[in-house]
Order: structure tokens, then C-alpha cells, then sequence
């Protein structure tokens, strides 16, 4: 199984978000930065994959700043063989740029599976991984949570509204995955020891501006203060009030 | 004349309701380009339902059918959507940022070279151009883009475009497709327990956590769920998916799903910034939450501070008996 793996370097969930003097990003000051968490299932898909076919490779795909190198390494330390980083300063708003660049460089590889995360959780952009496919012109299934593989064919399982979509697909193919497709592993210290031994080659890349022009970031809405209604099951026939006759809502 | 594309969806020959929202929200657009609004549909066969889609404002409502159109398949339905936009005109192509539509727009888009805003909750014309804004890091932040080339292809978040009827001609045009097999193949849809609605599409949503102490105890939320009449969909805190408790398709959250119901329980959610991230735009929160001091608190419209063993039972009681 040869098996690229595409991730992201994305500020911790737990992040406060404070928009920087531009208008345009992220006040870095004091964030701290994790590996995208639906890309840890793809690693460990991969790495699964991989072990269970007894041979093969994992490589890690990262476009970001010279700082995700230290992203790409938590993958090694779970198990990756090497890394690629891709290095820009400036990742476009448009995500079909970042795609392209990818593509481009995952081209003729000669992969049995490229895998992502099915989104990256700073720019939600649910994106990258189905245009890869497409530039590709590979089979794509998204948001996978379960998925099979028995030869060269696939079946994939993912969630829609009120179901669970059955998709059969052949390899090569690139899948994202969702939550609940496996369990990460944490790296060991074994394997974060390793992780600094293991190549990692870093490109520099230039992305065009895309088609889309980011004019600037707001904090959402502020929710209007809210009230106690009360206190215990007592407080239960006044909240229903409240929704009925000032909400609206029942 | 400039067009814009809402490309709806069907399930089972019946047009989803969220086709409502991307013809609104086309509607709402085209008046901005003075433009008209195409409503697309794919299908197997003239799906039911369509026809109410010039309420809404369509100008003229489109059935591209094939056999291979009988449920989504994703290199047939990118292969129509992008011929028929490469034959000129179309300056905007919108869709539902619903499961389907968040896999369909990234392909229709690399096919035709075009960026994609996915996922926005507003949009409209500014100076003749089409803006967008986005939540990022799960709503901590919105993101306003402006689309430079054409087509410019947007997706529209579920519940978000609330469907305003704006009476059109709806012209009804069928014609069938040609397209070639393709890899990728639904072969059948798992429905999901009866009656189990989801979260992201009800219009009520009941969240557990933690406070509930054990799995068994969600009984207490499914039957208040249960009470409000199939309205109501019950959700989950990170912490307890992540304990295995519930599934991952009920969590809400930065890791999980962004919502926007009507209404909005937090029961036993003491309301980390991940949570609060995805229920913050739900139209009314509810929070019942024994510390009073809780962070959910900060951004519940209404709280009752208590135990939520004898709260919840009691709310039920009294729903069903505003429903009975």
C-alpha cells in the first residue's frame, strides 16, 4: 500500500479566537497550534492500511508556513515514513489553489489511496480533498466514517441527513475521513525519537490568488444577555412561558 | 442576462426542503445581478414537488434525468452540472452545504476552474459583485470573501436561508442526460432509526453531557425529544462521543456539527468554547446546568439552575402536555 496522507497545521479547538490588526487573521500571539483533527484519522488510517498489508509506504503532504514542519513530525512520530511540506507564507483564501499545488506535486505517484482530514477546523472549507480527486481524475468518497477495503475495491460508509450512505468505489481513490473512522494513536516517545530521523523535504511554493478575495474577519454577533429563569423543576412552568410568550419558539 | 444556478437536491423522488432555502438565497441574488434563477434538479425520473419551487422564486425549474440518476452519483452529477454551465450564461451556481452539496460543489468547482465559498450563512451583491460570509474556526469568526471570477459557486448552510416566497413564472424544462458510468456508486442508504431526526436538520435540539453521569440516562432527553412531536433531534457534547456514549453524527461542536436550530437545550453541558463554537447561532438557547456559575450560562438566552434529573422530567410532563 503506498498512501499519501494531506494535513493541515490548525489552531487548537480550545483556541479564543482574536482577530489580528490586519482584519484579515488569526492573532497568533499565544495559540497553539495542533495537526488538524480529522487528519489524525487519516494518519491512522494509513498507517493501519499499511500494517495490515504488510508492506509499504505513508507519506505526509503539508501546504503552511515553515512552522508546520513541526506538525509533519507529530505524524512521523505516529508512524509516517516522510514528509513533503509544502512552504508558503500566504495560503490563499480559495481553496482550489491550495488543491492545485497539491495535485500537482501528489501527481503520478502512483498512490494506492491519498487521504485528508474531511475538513480543516480554522477555515471549515470542506474542500480541498474532493478538487485533489477531480485535478486527479480520481474515484473520491468524503466524510468517510467506516470504510472497508477488499482488493482492489473499496466501500465506504458516510453520514447524511438521516442516513448512512453505502458507496462502493476502486482503488487508487482518495477518501477524507470523518470522526469515528478509527481511534489515533498517540505518538510514543519511541516514535517521536524516530520522527526527527525521517525525511522531510521542504518545497517552497507560490499559490495564485484564486477566485476568491478575502475582504476582511469579524467576531460573530454578541448573544444578548441572557436571564436564570429559576432554580429546580419549580422553574420548569416559567421557562416554558418565557418560550411561548416572549421567545416564540413552542 | 446573468443566471443563477441552484442546483437542489431530491431523495427518493422527492425534492428535499432545503431546495427551498438555495432557491431563496438564488432569488435574493439575482435580484442583486437583475438576473434570472434556474432551479436544477437531477433525478431519474420528474421528481415530486418541484413546481413549488417557483414560490420561492424560480424562473424556471430544470429536470436533467438519468437512469444513473436514481440515487447521488458523484461523477454523473458533476459531469451535468458542469456541461450545462459551460454552455453559457451562468454567472452564479449555488447548493446546499448539506452532506451531498459539500461533496458535489469541490468537484463541480475544479471541474470548471472555479473557487468555491462552501458553506456560507450569508451572501449577497455588492457593487456587482458577489460577497459571501463564512464562519471559520466554527463560527469564532466570519470571513467575508468576495468572489472575483465567474461562475462564482457557493454553498449554502442548512437552516440558515430561511425559504421566502417570492412568486415566479417556474417554467417547468425536462430533458435527459447522457453520462458516462461512473466509479463512485451509492449502493444503498442505511436509514437511520426511526424517527431519529438530525441534529442538523431539526428545528429543535436537545444536547446532553456529561451531567447526564452515564449512557442510559440520554433515555431522559429522547423522551422530552419525543414529547415535542418528531421536531426534535437529540445531540451531544465532545466529551461524551468521545466517551463513546453517543455517536459522532449527534455531536455538536468544532469537532462535530455547527447548528442552527430554533431552539437549542444544553442539558449537563458545562459549555466549552468547542461546544459553545457550534450551537451559538441557534435561534433561542436553553440551559439547565447544576453550576450556575457554568460558561453555558454566558450565552443561554434562559437557565434553570438545578438538577437536571428533576428538570428534565418535569419539562417533559409539561410539553406533552402542550402538544396533548
Amino acid at each position: 500500500m503506498k498512501i499519501a496522507v494531506c494535513i493541515k497545521r490548525v489552531p487548537d479547538s480550545e483556541t479564543r479566537v482574536k482577530i489580528a490588526s490586519d482584519g484579515k487573521s488569526l492573532d497568533e500571539a499565544g495559540v497553539k497550534f495542533v495537526l488538524n483533527p480529522y487528519d489524525e484519522f487519516a494518519v491512522e488510517e494509513a498507517l493501519q492500511r499499511k500494517e495490515k498489508a504488510g508492506t509499504g509506504e505513508v507519506a505526509i503532504y503539508c501546504l503552511g508556513s515553515a512552522a508546520s514542519q513541526e506538525t509533519i513530525r507529530t505524524a512521523l512520530a505516529m508512524g509516517a515514513d516522510r514528509g513533503v511540506l509544502l512552504q508558503t507564507d500566504r495560503v490563499p483564501a480559495d481553496g482550489f489553489e491550495v488543491a492545485k499545488a497539491l495535485a500537482a506535486e501528489l501527481k503520478g505517484g502512483a498512490w494506492d489511496l491519498i487521504l485528508f482530514g474531511k475538513m480543516a477546523i480554522d477555515d471549515y472549507n470542506h474542500q480541498v480533498g474532493p478538487m485533489v480527486a477531480e485535478l486527479l481524475d480520481l474515484p473520491c468518497v468524503t466524510a468517510v466514517a467506516h470504510l472497508a477495503l477488499e482488493g482492489r475495491t473499496g466501500v465506504a460508509e458516510r453520514e447524511i441527513e438521516g442516513g448512512v450512505e453505502v458507496v462502493e468505489f476502486p482503488l487508487p481513490a482518495v477518501i477524507t475521513a470523518d470522526k469515528g473512522l478509527n481511534e489515533p494513536r498517540y505518538p510514543a516517545l519511541k516514535g517521536i525519537m524516530a520522527a526527527k530521523k525521517k525525511p522531510l523535504d521542504v518545497k517552497l511554493v507560490s499559490l495564485g490568488a484564486g477566485g476568491l478575495e478575502l475582504l476582511g474577519m469579524a467576531p460573530p454577533a454578541e448573544r444578548k444577555e441572557g436571564k436564570i429563569v429559576g432554580e429546580g423543576a419549580a422553574a420548569v412552568p416559567a421557562l416554558l412561558t418565557l418560550l411561548r410568550e416572549e421567545a416564540k419558539v413552542l | 442576462m446573468s443566471v443563477v444556478l441552484a442546483v437542489c437536491e431530491q431523495r427518493d423522488g422527492v425534492l428535499r426542503k432545503v431546495s427551498r432555502e438555495v432557491v431563496t438565497g438564488a432569488r435574493r441574488v439575482a435580484d442583486g445581478l437583475t438576473g434570472t434563477v434556474e432551479a436544477l434538479v437531477l433525478a431519474a425520473a420528474p421528481v415530486k414537488g418541484t413546481e413549488e419551487l417557483a414560490r420561492f422564486g424560480a424562473d424556471k425549474i430544470v429536470t436533467l434525468t438519468s437512469a444513473a440518476f436514481s440515487r447521488y452519483a458523484p461523477e454523473g452529477f458533476v459531469q451535468a452540472i458542469a456541461a450545462r454551465v459551460k454552455s453559457g450564461g451562468y454567472r452564479v451556481v449555488l447548493f446546499a452545504a448539506s452532506a451531498t452539496g459539500k461533496d458535489l460543489a469541490p468537484r463541480v468547482a475544479a471541474r470548471l476552474g472555479a473557487g468555491l465559498a462552501q458553506d456560507v450563512t450569508d451572501l449577497g451583491v455588492e457593487g456587482g459583485a458577489l460577497v459571501a460570509t463564512r464562519p471559520v474556526y466554527a463560527g469564532k469568526a466570519l470571513a467575508k470573501v468576495k468572489l472575483t471570477a465567474q461562475p462564482g459557486l457557493v454553498s449554502l448552510r442548512p437552516n440558515v436561508f430561511t425559504p421566502v416566497e417570492r412568486p415566479h413564472p417556474g417554467t417547468p424544462e425536462t430533458a435527459s442526460v447522457a453520462v458516462t458510468a461512473g466509479r463512485v456508486v451509492v449502493k444503498e442508504i442505511k436509514p437511520a432509526p426511526a424517527g431519529a431526526l438530525d441534529v442538523a436538520e431539526a428545528t429543535i435540539v436537545i444536547s446532553g453531557g456529561r451531567g447526564l453521569r452515564e449512557p442510559a440516562n440520554f433515555k431522559l432527553l429522547e423522551d422530552l425529544a419525543a414529547a415535542f412531536g418528531g421536531k426534535a433531534a437529540v445531540g451531544a457534547s465532545r466529551a461524551v462521543v468521545d466517551a463513546g456514549w453517543r455517536a459522532h453524527a449527534d455531536q455538536v461542536g468544532q469537532t462535530g456539527k455547527t447548528i442552527s436550530p430554533s431552539l437549542y437545550f444544553a442539558v449537563g453541558i458545562s459549555g466549552a468554547i468547542q461546544h459553545l463554537a457550534g450551537m451559538r447561532t441557534s435561534k433561542v438557547i436553553v440551559a439547565i446546568n447544576k453550576d450556575k456559575d457554568a460558561p453555558i450560562f454566558k450565552v443561554a438566552d434562559y437557565g434553570i439552575v438545578g438538577d437536571l434529573f428533576e428538570i428534565v422530567p418535569k419539562l417533559t410532563d409539561e410539553i406533552k402536555k402542550l402538544h396533548g
